[in-house]
């Protein structure tokens, strides 16, 4: 039982520096994000495995949760989400699926 | 008194009431270096305004200066004063390596009445660091909503008004998920003296879940549900009970005065235990709560309402 856990957390920590490295080298930003989210998630195990369980509901919740999302709203803002799908009609962004018609 | 003739005041009420749009708001600031360019001088740096050419006001600018620069020094000479009472820097007879540690530990659950030792470390014997950090969380709140705030006769854009109110299996999904996620949220607010969590935790998971049900109900709806009034008030209440309670607590902490506190520990373990940790978690964990929903308004909208 000792071995399986000593070998999760080398698993984890080498996880968590492929992340880290992943995040800088990534060349488009919105990889870069859900990269940076993933981090988050195995910082929060990290967390627990490290036995401060209040720092892993809170790496859990702000690191992958609001923090993403506030990211994202930002990258929507500078309009970076869908460059793929871009310069369809005079330059307008594609809106998603989801927009209120008016 | 000192800003009551200011045109700087009057400038700030405007953008208070938000008769100003964003961009009016940048002209003024970015129009006094262009139009003065030359005869800019340090009184009209202070106050980032066209003109400034009472007299009165000369002299209240001049006595601003004086008096920042004395209570700088004042305060500097406090600051630096204290580090000579400190002990030297990996010291091995500090009272920090031995005796804090060992006092915590053995002595934390008795004296605070809170079985999470942390809990009893971070909001009864290093309180102040908490307010600190509510305060700190409160100041970001306020510089977002003052950069990104945006007026109200403006028509939001259409391309920014991406919602997922339509989608059946995300409103399934969060109608599911939204009351788990608030009462989770709250358990941990109600147990951070007993069990891992406590003010931030269940703060942040308590404001992730408002974030969720803004995003599936539309932030229409959201906003005339969480005003922006219950919002100031939630946090100006949070805030002062946080000071009170441990401003009683510090002048009654002390022997020697012969004021008792009549906050007891209580029964460690039980709900209702621990003194002032139960009522300064939530606190802190409503501060926390409203800052990240209103990051998600702000950055969402531009607006609270």
């Amino acid at each position: 039982m000792e071995d399986i856990i000593t070998i999760f957390r080398i698993l984890l920590l080498i996880s968590l520096i492929v992340c880290a490295v992943a995040t800088a080298l990534s060349k488009r930003v919105m990889t870069a994000l859900i990269i940076f989210t993933s981090y988050s998630i195995v910082m929060a195990v990290v967390w627990l495995l490290l036995r401060s369980p209040d720092l892993a509901i809170t790496e859990a919740a702000v690191g992958a949760g609001v923090n993403g999302v506030l990211f994202f709203l930002t990258l929507r803002k500078l309009h970076l989400i869908d460059k793929d799908f871009a310069d369809d009609e005079d330059g307008k962004i594609d809106e998603g699926v989801n927009v209120n018609e008016e | 008194m000192l800003m009551k003739n200011n045109k700087f005041s009057s400038l700030l009420k405007e953008w208070y009431e938000g008769n100003l749009s964003f961009d009016e708001r940048m002209n003024i600031e970015t129009e006094k270096p262009v139009i003065k360019k030359e005869e800019t001088t340090e009184k009209q740096k202070i106050y980032l305004v066209k003109d400034v050419e009472n007299a009165e006001e000369k002299l209240t600018s001049k006595g601003y200066k004086f008096f920042s620069v004395i209570f700088c020094v004042i305060l500097a000479v406090i600051l630096v004063g204290t580090v000579n009472f400190m002990p030297l820097f990996a010291d091995d007879n500090t009272p920090t390596t031995n005796e804090v540690y060992e006092h915590y530990v053995g002595e934390g659950r008795d004296q605070t009445g809170a079985v999470n030792t942390v809990a009893g470390m971070i909001l009864d014997y290093r309180a102040f660091d908490t307010l600190g950090e509510s305060f700190v969380l409160f100041t970001a709140t306020c510089a977002v909503l003052l950069l990104l705030e945006q007026s109200k006769d403006k028509p939001i854009k259409k391309r920014e008004t991406f919602t997922y109110t339509n989608d059946p299996i995300v409103r399934l999904v969060v109608k599911l998920l939204t009351p788990i996620i608030i009462v989770f949220g709250i358990y941990v607010l109600f147990n951070g003296h007993l069990s891992p969590g406590g003010g931030f935790s269940g703060g942040s998971v308590l404001g992730a879940g408002f974030i969720l049900f803004a995003m599936a109900y539309g932030e229409d709806f959201a906003a005339k549900v969480i005003t922006p009034k219950i919002i100031r008030v939630i946090t100006i209440c949070s805030l002062s009970f946080y000071c009170l309670a441990k401003s009683y607590s510090f002048f009654t902490g002390n022997e020697f005065n012969g004021i008792h506190s009549i906050i007891t520990p209580g029964t460690p373990g039980n709900i209702v235990s621990g003194g002032l940790i139960l009522p300064l978690n939530i606190a802190v964990g409503f501060v926390v709560c409203c800052t990240m929903y209103s990051f998600y308004m702000i950055f969402k909208r531009g607006r609270l309402d």
